[in-house]
């Protein structure tokens, strides 16, 4: 099996592709690539409270994937999860007084980074133990079919994560019964300083589906497009009734596995080559080639998300702190 | 002598019992070629080699049983969580396996296996930040050790690797200096921002069950491990200055606990206040007012006072954790508490 990745540089082939939706994904990547250098510059200067895991370089996944949804789909996210809210329209301010631990936050200040939550935008919840948020996003499909909903759930998760057990009972129970489920491999080839290989005896990891009975497809993860068709092609079989699919997006962590990790157990050589495959730039020149956008426009829209962000951040600052016993209204849910 | 910090003691403790027995494995997430999350296992994998440090996917449950059978069949192994909420990804086979199996072979089967990792409350939110030790307690066939010192820490290692059971060793990260996450602010009332000790260079080993009196006094003992101890000696020292002697006990391993010096220093001051990081709810502070009714009734003057975490997930917010998590000060008011009853 294959283990070696190629890399694409390639623009993202834009010709006679819907302008409204990539600028549109465009915008989002930036977003969430903003929401997250600017964290981590608060993370360096402030006293930001907790942690934090970037999804640099790996925003294509979260916005190709989420393009393809209707908004009351659901989702479900790792610690890595700030672009996969980011593209379910969690709003930004929201999720920035969350990291800033305010009343205001999309968790009322209880779950932090890697467990951000709105109901409201169909994001169910970021799961913090790896592979715990398959079964639940499948547990949604299920209750799609049973309500008749005509939703779908959506499951992110690392390549780190295809090795919890978790991953082969739901994938089984949604094959078996033809749940409206799509799983996505966001394999950003490394767990912490595992690689896929290290730690996949069949490091083809969408090849897995196999096993399942359910279709498995491999996409180059940093081009949104592509990410983009396939999650519709999943969609579909999904809401026809037809079952599950396994998507494996190759992608590539530029940063650290978490706040100030070094990442030291990657060649230099490695970063650098898929810094130059980034998926925002990618997709930017793919606009520019098929005349969908000008660089002026482009430009434009970089402002606009960088104001974004910015206008998050004075509204995290203004936001009320938490009182130490804000927690006993949420222990458990009562009338 | 040369000084080391709890993640080093814990790291000589292991290298040195892996060089004296063959016997002896490690796997974990990252443990080998990253050197574990926490530093713990750095430069194990160059030593002594890729058949005797495993670095496993993430597949707690699936490695937690490799532990077991390994250590059925003649090794001693010792499991790494990178946190021990994770454990809970392994319940079967911790808690209906390991624990079990020996009793179920009628004694012949023997299960050598140390399960090992980091806990306590660092600003992590509610999966990353819970103290797991009372659901083992519970789980009889298991031992459970908690060091609160890097001397303790190594020669507890020792013990629990040569022990011929499963045995349950938390750490918490505050304590291992330094490199935790959170580092010194969230110790910066106690004494130990720099908690690097005396430490010797050859091999030792402390018994299971048994506590050491961290610090003798006369009128209060107060019962802690882990982070919490250093709390409670932050509190015997304040409350010195007002002319009160605390006596602060360590209990070292929980299962088995060390009811003697425990009921030995109650007789003395006939107050006792038990302090814990872990929920408050059947949890181990729960337990340890429960064994000193049984024990030591008729020598207290009044109620054991109990301090332990609030009933609740653990929240993100530091203001809230901090609410839910025991302070010098609510060790301290509940110090004065049985002394005022
Ligand atoms: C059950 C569990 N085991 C271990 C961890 C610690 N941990 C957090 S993220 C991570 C690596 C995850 O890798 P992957 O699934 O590829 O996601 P990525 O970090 O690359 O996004 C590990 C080991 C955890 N959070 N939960
Ligand atoms: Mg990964």
């Amino acid at each position: 099996m294959t283990t070696e990745i190629e890399i694409r540089r390639q623009p993202v082939d834009c010709a006679g592709q819907d302008a409204e939706l990539l600028l549109r994904m465009f915008r989002k990547m930036l977003e969430a690539r903003e929401f997250e250098e600017q964290l981590y510059y608060l993370f360096l200067t402030t006293a930001m409270p907790g942690t934090m895991h970037q999804a640099v370089g790996q925003e294509a996944v979260a916005v190709g994937v989420v393009s393809a949804l209707n908004p009351d789909d659901t989702i479900t996210s790792t610690h890595r999860g700030h672009a996969h809210c980011v593209a379910k329209d969690v709003p930004l301010d929201e999720m920035m007084a969350e990291m800033f631990a305010k009343r205001e936050g999309s968790c009322r200040g209880m779950g932090g980074s890697m467990h951000l939550t709105d109901f409201s935008k169909g994001m169910l919840g970021a799961f913090a133990i790896v592979g715990s948020g398959i079964p639940i996003a499948t547990g949604a499909a299920l209750s799609a079919r049973v309500r008749n909903s005509g939703q779908v759930a959506v499951s992110f998760f690392g390549d780190g994560a295809v090795n919890e057990g978790t991953f082969h009972e739901a994938l089984n129970m949604a094959a078996l019964w033809n749940l409206p489920a799509i799983y996505i491999i966001e394999n950003n080839q490394y767990a912490l300083s595992m690689t896929v290989a290290e730690s996949s005896a069949l490091p083809d990891l969408a090849a897995r589906a196999c096993a399942y009975n359910m279709p498995g497809v491999r996409v180059d993860g940093n081009d949104a497009l592509a990410v983009y068709e396939a999650t519709r092609a999943a969609v579909e079989r999904a809401r026809a009734g037809e079952g599950p699919t396994l998507i494996e997006a190759l992608t590539y962590r530029i940063r650290g596995h978490a706040r100030f990790e070094a990442a030291g157990y990657r060649p230099a050589e490695e970063v650098d080559a898929w810094k130059n495959a980034d998926p925002i730039e990618r997709l930017a020149a793919g606009m520019i080639a098929a005349g969908i956008a000008s660089e002026d426009q482009l430009n434009q829209i970089r402002g606009e998300a960088e104001r974004a962000i910015e206008e998050a951040i004075a509204y995290a600052e203004t936001c009320s702190e938490v009182a130490a016993e804000d927690y006993l209204a949420y222990i458990t849910a009562e009338e | 002598m040369r000084q080391l910090g709890l993640a080093a003691a814990i790291r000589e403790g292991i290298i040195q019992e892996m060089r004296a027995d063959q016997s002896v494995i490690l796997m974990g997430e990252d443990v080998g070629k990253f050197g574990g999350a926490f530093h713990v296992t750095h430069d194990m994998l160059d030593e002594f080699g890729a058949e005797r440090v495993w670095d496993t996917p993430i597949s707690e449950a699936g490695f937690t049983g490799l532990g077991i059978g390994a250590a059925l069949t003649g090794m001693r192994a010792i499991v790494e969580y990178q946190y021990l909420d994770f454990i809970f990804c392994a319940m079967d086979q911790v808690v209906n396996q390991a624990a079990k199996i020996h009793l179920m072979s009628g004694g012949r089967a023997k299960v050598p296996l140390v399960l090992r990792g980091p806990q306590g409350a660092t600003g992590r939110g509610a999966q990353h930040s819970q103290s797991i030790e009372a659901y083992f307690m519970h789980t009889p066939g298991m031992k459970v050790v908690l060091p609160s010192t890097p001397y303790d820490a190594k020669g507890l290692i020792i013990s629990a690797i040569r022990d011929d059971n499963p045995v349950l060793f938390v750490e918490h990260k505050l304590l291992y200096g330094a490199a935790s996450p959170g580092g010194g602010k969230a110790l910066s009332d106690t004494a130990i921002q720099a908690i690097g000790m005396d430490v010797p260079e050859e091999p030792y080993a402390i018994p299971l069950g048994s506590a050491d009196i961290k610090r003798a006094g006369d009128d209060v003992t107060i019962i802690a491990t882990l982070l919490m101890l250093h709390r409670a000696l932050a509190v015997a020292d304040q409350l010195s200055n007002e002319g009160i002697s605390v006596e602060v006990i360590d209990p070292r391993s929980l299962v088995p606990l060390d009811v003697e010096t425990i009921a030995a220093s109650i007789a003395k001051t006939n107050r006792v206040v038990v302090v814990s990081e872990d929920t408050s709810r059947a949890g181990v502070a729960a337990e340890l007012v429960a064994t000193i009714n049984d024990h030591c009734f008729y020598d207290l003057e009044a109620p054991v006072q109990r301090v332990a975490a609030g009933d609740t997930p653990i929240p993100f917010a530091p203001a809230a954790e901090r609410h839910v998590i025991p302070q010098v000060e609510d060790i301290r008011a509940a110090a004065q508490r049985v002394l005022s009853d």
